[in-house]
């Protein structure tokens, strides 16, 4: 689509490809613009100065800059889930079809109701919010806040879910450089010339930085030629990689950088299999900073109107857009810089209204510019601005010497000097240093590798930016190993960039220095005399430097402002502490492809495919996905099917996934002693051929994981964690090996992922294993115990591991195979399995079999129970030392008022026993006094007929019988519940060794 | 951060895990309930060279002993955690 005539367009010139015209939307009006434009210029070319309201005074507001540092020009670009709030319109690159809203407006950009806003001003002062919604409290949440977040504040997030992709990428390098002005540019072609592994990263679309606007001569020729030149060359260097679109944010430990691409934002969506944007982390040995500078405003009363302008930005719409911010052009400069763009301007043909300049003298060479293009040169500073929502109408200026004077124009260039870009220097708690000569702060330290050259370092002249950034390439090659030869550096004239500081013009009515959070120079004088007079205080006392923008324009400003009216020095002011991003990232590009069901990674146990085809239900737990029960046609809940399978097994035989337990084997002649020192129990006197259950404390004394070990041989243990410890527990124990028993010879390794594990149980277990177990197998009661442990021949030759352990309380097996057959061996359970009525179960029945024999899991194993709390006090080893033997004898561990691991049973058998409900005495008053511990885990138990649960009990063994009240405010629930044995089934065992 | 790791070479972070201080030695068996309590509890909160215990469990599963300066990051030295297992670690 391409829209009506571009009214604030020249003729001829610009960067843009008036071939390609665009057409695009602002708050529901069709413009038009060309390929080359951003946002910004476009809007400037259909003579759109009102972009904007303010945040907290709901001000008009037009374009300020023409870079990532604009405070003002924020919109709503893209509709529906693409709604991104906050772009800067000074860097969204336009394309067909754009579609951007202005904000914090009500009902219209041009009529916003919230205006009113000003009249209040007097009540929006640094720290408004903390003296005005004190009181009532509880209003707080009720009517402040959510009137304030309706008043105040940017644009509105989409709402819904980002449609777009992220991705996220690693890149090395030699030298990485941050931006393609002259300096970079010439940082790049030394360093690759040099036969460095170069990165180039360009914030813009295009390479040039201000050449792009300001041109000049370099080595004879045009800048724009040598641009063309030197990107030529580059690109035929092997190694040297040139980024557009793409900017480094951050800076973090030992040379790793971070950098977002924005890949194809400059199209009005990604195409198909492509990504939104790509996070970069990029490690550099050595890094070049060529970010350029941020031209400063000088804070006058009305400064915020639209069509006040930084003069850089003013001649860069004109020289590389040829877009026309005005037609009458006033420049309000302290320095030599301001006057270019009077010269450019005249240069494009539009009118120059006169030149305001602070300084005490202006050169001959520009008075005789002013003579010839007809304009006033006044010597002193604006003190105010008359004009709104349509713009700048006049120009009020003190002159030096106390007359006043007026001046017409419909555009403002603004002038204050520049600061040099010192965020990427400064992430490491480095501190700019102030120059004195150019006022402004420069790099002193930077993080190691770092180096900032050109405007970055305070040499804003093109020939010191060539020279700066040729030498630091150069040198950066050469200190990651390159030595090629660098040839000669590139050549041009320095400019005059003298200046007279020059922050605030005293004057009436609201003069900004921070735009986008609505920080008044009075705001800065208020918070020196209420105290907060040190920068971190100031800052956040205004909210200076706190918004989107992160204080570009505006800090430097706020505390030269501060200095003055607490009689320091700038530099005794000193600076805030900087930190990244530089510029706003997406969230979604940090998390980039980790989101929704790749979040994280996602495990499948051997059997899972097959469990699928079955329609087993899963359930996440920790990465696992496991078969949580398998439902069958007809039953009409998960407790039904869960029922029908701990019936099955316990009345005949089922099978149960078990291989995300951990696993590892322990292998070394010290397996034996090293399993001592880390377990309670004791192992070196294991049996080969046996298996034996292990707890293991932290150090502190509390219990830390449980499982079975078996000894497979003489030197060789295999031992089973708990499966949302078998991570940690691996670590702990490669701890003790390397770190705290280095001396005990052991090696450890993780066969987690290498075996399926699958266990069988019920009465018939040992008919269905003989269907698979090589004949030759004695696997009875003799030949194969409870607790023995070997590896046995699969019928067609497989070895497996074979345990008889029993989780269940039932006869029961676990067999191993490896992991590649597990599919096999599970299909082959069920297909030998149908004539003994084999049932699989998923982890709802293996939890209710567990309860149903008091086993401790997860829910009692919670970091703040003992062995003996859970039962298990017996099993401490008081024959040799291991980890937490010594915590574990602490007095308040060893209570006897300690809350242990007991048996719970509603006395209403047809009641529901849910966890979490507390237990109370049952003649005390329910609350944290009388509390007495708390339900763990429940089930309900198809053995009983009823549900049932373990808890964590004061005294609770000493208690068997006694009745107690179960409370649980949650759930609005009271009832009286039985303390009872935690072995609900069959006490005495015999099912496990028969 | 990057972390050259004695086995593995240069690693990012993120294959690492951070235990904590490296100084305190676990005392011997037979000692002292208060020796044990400040084995466990006890630590130096410094502000500059320290010695940690790293795990690179993203990569050869070595406990590594780094002096790092907690003001800066910066990594001095890196080596396997205990002499002997170390050797085994390596061989």
């Amino acid at each position: 689509m391409v829209g009506p005539a571009q009214t604030h367009r020249l003729e001829s010139g610009g960067l843009i490809d008036r071939a390609a015209p665009l057409g695009f939307r602002f708050d529901g009006k069709s413009l038009a613009g060309f390929q080359g434009d951003t946002l910004a210029s476009a809007l400037i070319a259909n003579g759109i100065k009102l972009v904007g309201r303010s945040f907290k005074y709901h001000r008009p507001r037009g374009i300020l800059t023409a870079g990532s540092e604009e405070p003002n020009a924020l919109v709503e670009l893209r509709t529906g889930a693409r709604r991104e709030p906050n772009t800067k319109a000074t860097t969204a690159e336009l394309y067909d079809g754009l579609e951007a809203a202005s904000q914090n407006r009500w009902p219209s950009l041009r009529h916003d109701l919230m205006a009113v806003n000003q009249l209040f001003a007097p009540i929006f002062v640094a720290g408004f919010y903390y003296k005005t919604f004190m009181w009532p409290a509880k209003f707080w949440e009720a009517v402040y806040e959510p009137a304030i977040r309706r008043a105040a504040g940017l644009g509105r997030a989409a709402g819904v879910a980002d449609p777009d992709h992220y991705d996220k990428a690693w890149a090395h390098c030699d030298v990485l450089i941050a931006g393609s002005g002259p300096a970079g540019l010439a940082a790049a072609l030394a360093a690759g010339r040099s036969g460095a592994r170069v990165i180039l990263c360009e914030e813009d679309f295009a390479f040039g930085g201000r050449l792009l606007a300001d041109g000049g001569t370099i080595d004879g020729v045009p800048a724009a030629e040598w641009i063309t030149r030197a990107l030529g060359e580059l690109a035929t260097l092997p190694d040297v990689r040139i980024m557009n679109r793409t900017i480094l944010f951050g800076v973090y430990d030992g040379g790793t950088y971070g950098a977002i691409e924005r890949v194809n934002d400059h199209l009005p969506s990604p195409p198909e299999h492509q990504v939104r944007q790509r996070l970069w982390r990029i490690v550099a040995r050595r890094c070049v900073v060529a970010a350029g500078a941020i031209e400063r405003p000088i804070v006058f009363a009305g400064n915020d109107t639209p069509g006040v302008m930084m003069a850089s930005a003013m001649r860069t719409y004109v020289a590389r857009y040829a877009a026309t911010p005005a037609k009458r052009i006033a420049l309000f400069t302290n320095n030599e810089d301001g006057w270019r763009t009077v010269e450019t301007a005249l240069a494009a043909g539009l009118q120059i209204a006169a030149v305001i300049d602070a300084r005490p003298d202006v050169s001959a060479a520009h008075r005789a510019l002013a003579a010839k293009g007809g304009f006033a040169v006044l010597n002193g500073s604006v003190s105010g601005v008359e004009g709104g929502k349509d713009g700048v109408r006049k120009i009020a200026v003190a002159l030096t010497g106390g007359a006043r004077a007026e001046v017409e124009a419909d555009g403002l260039a603004v002038s204050g000097g520049w600061n040099p870009a010192v965020g990427l220097t400064s992430y490491h708690r480095g501190r700019p240093k102030w120059r004195d000569d150019i006022a402004a702060f420069v790099p002193d330290s930077a993080p190691p590798g770092m180096v900032a050259v050109g405007a970055a370092n305070g040499a804003f002249g093109l020939g010191s930016c060539l020279r700066q950034g040729f030498a630091a390439g150069a040198a950066a090659a050469r200190d990651a190993g390159r030595s090629g030869n660098a040839g000669a550096p590139p050549v041009a004239d320095d400019e005059d960039f003298s200046l007279t500081p020059l922050w605030h013009v005293a004057g009436k009515g609201k003069a900004f220095v921070d735009y986008q959070h609505d920080v008044t120079a009075s705001d800065i004088e208020l918070a020196q005399r209420e105290g907060f007079e040190s920068v971190e205080h100031l800052k956040r006392y205004t909210t200076l430097g706190m918004a989107t923008d992160q204080g570009k324009t505006s800090n430097v400003a706020g505390l030269a402002i501060m200095a003055v009216v607490s009689g320091k020095s700038i530099p005794e002011t000193g600076t805030t502490i900087y930190r990244p991003p530089y510029v706003p990232v997406a969230i979604g590009a940090f998390a980039g492809h980790h989101r929704d069901e790749n979040f994280h990674a996602t495990r499948l146990t051997p059997s899972h495919h097959w469990a699928a085809e079955q329609g087993a239900i899963f359930v996440d737990t920790g990465l696992w996905r496991r078969a949580q029960w398998y439902p069958r046609a007809g039953e009409k809940d998960w407790l039904e099917s869960v029922t029908r399978e701990v019936k099955a097994v316990r009345g005949g035989v089922g099978f149960c996934d078990v291989s995300t337990l951990g696993k590892i084997d322990v292998h070394g002649p010290d397996a034996g002693a090293f399993l001592d020192r880390v377990y309670i129990n004791t192992f070196s006197n294991l049996a080969v051929g046996k298996a034996r259950y292990g707890l293991m404390l932290r150090e502190d004394g509390i219990v830390y994981d449980d499982g079975t070990t078996s000894r497979l041989a003489e030197n060789h243990y295999f031992l089973t964690t708990t499966t949302a410890k078998a991570g940690p527990v691996m670590q702990h124990l490669e701890f003790c090996r390397q770190v705290l028993f280095a001396e005990l010879d052991v090696q450890l390794t993780s066969v987690t992922d290498q075996w399926a594990q699958f266990s069988i149980a019920g009465p018939k277990t040992r008919d269905l294993l003989r269907e698979i177990v090589d004949p030759a197998e004695d696997l009875s009661n003799e030949g194969f115990p409870f607790m023995g442990a070997r590896e046995v021949a699969l019928r067609g030759g497989i070895k497996a591991r074979l345990f008889r352990i029993s989780f269940s309380g039932e006869m029961a097996f676990e067999i191993s195979v490896p992991a590649r057959y597990g599919d096999a061996l599970v299909r082959n359970l069920m297909l030998a399995g149908k004539p003994f009525g084999v049932t699989p179960y998923g982890t709802e029945a293996l939890g209710v079999m567990r309860i149903e024999k008091g086993h401790v899991a997860g829910p009692e194993l919670n970091g703040t129970t003992t062995a003996a709390d859970l039962g298990l006090g017996k099993m401490m080893s008081t024959k040799k030392d291991f980890i937490g033997r010594v915590m574990a004898r602490r007095e308040m561990l060893v209570a006897p008022d300690r809350q242990v691991v007991v048996g719970i049973k509603p006395v209403d058998k047809t009641r529901r026993l849910r966890s979490g409900a507390h237990i109370i005495p049952k003649d005390k008053t329910p609350g944290p006094d009388n509390d007495q511990g708390y339900v763990t885990s429940v089930c309900f138990s198809p053995m009983l007929d009823q549900w049932i649960g373990l808890g964590l009990v004061e005294r609770g063994r000493e208690r068997i019988g006694e009745i107690v009240h179960a409370h649980d405010p949650l759930r609005g629930e009271d009832y009286d519940v039985e303390l009872c044995s935690p072995v609900f089934y069959d006490p005495d065992g015999g099912r496990q060794r028969g | 951060m990057r972390i050259v790791c004695p086995f593995c070479g240069e690693r990012e972070l993120g294959e690492f895990t951070y235990l904590g201080d490296a100084k305190p030695a676990r005392p011997a068996a037979g000692a002292t309930e208060n020796e044990v309590f400040d084995y466990v509890y006890l630590r130096d909160n410094v502000a500059g060279p320290m010695s940690e215990f790293w795990y690179h469990g993203g990569g050869c599963r070595a406990w590594l002993k780094i002096a790092r300066n907690t003001l800066t990051h910066e990594i001095s030295s890196v080596e396997p955690a205990a002499g002997v297992g170390a050797r085994q670690v390596g061989a």
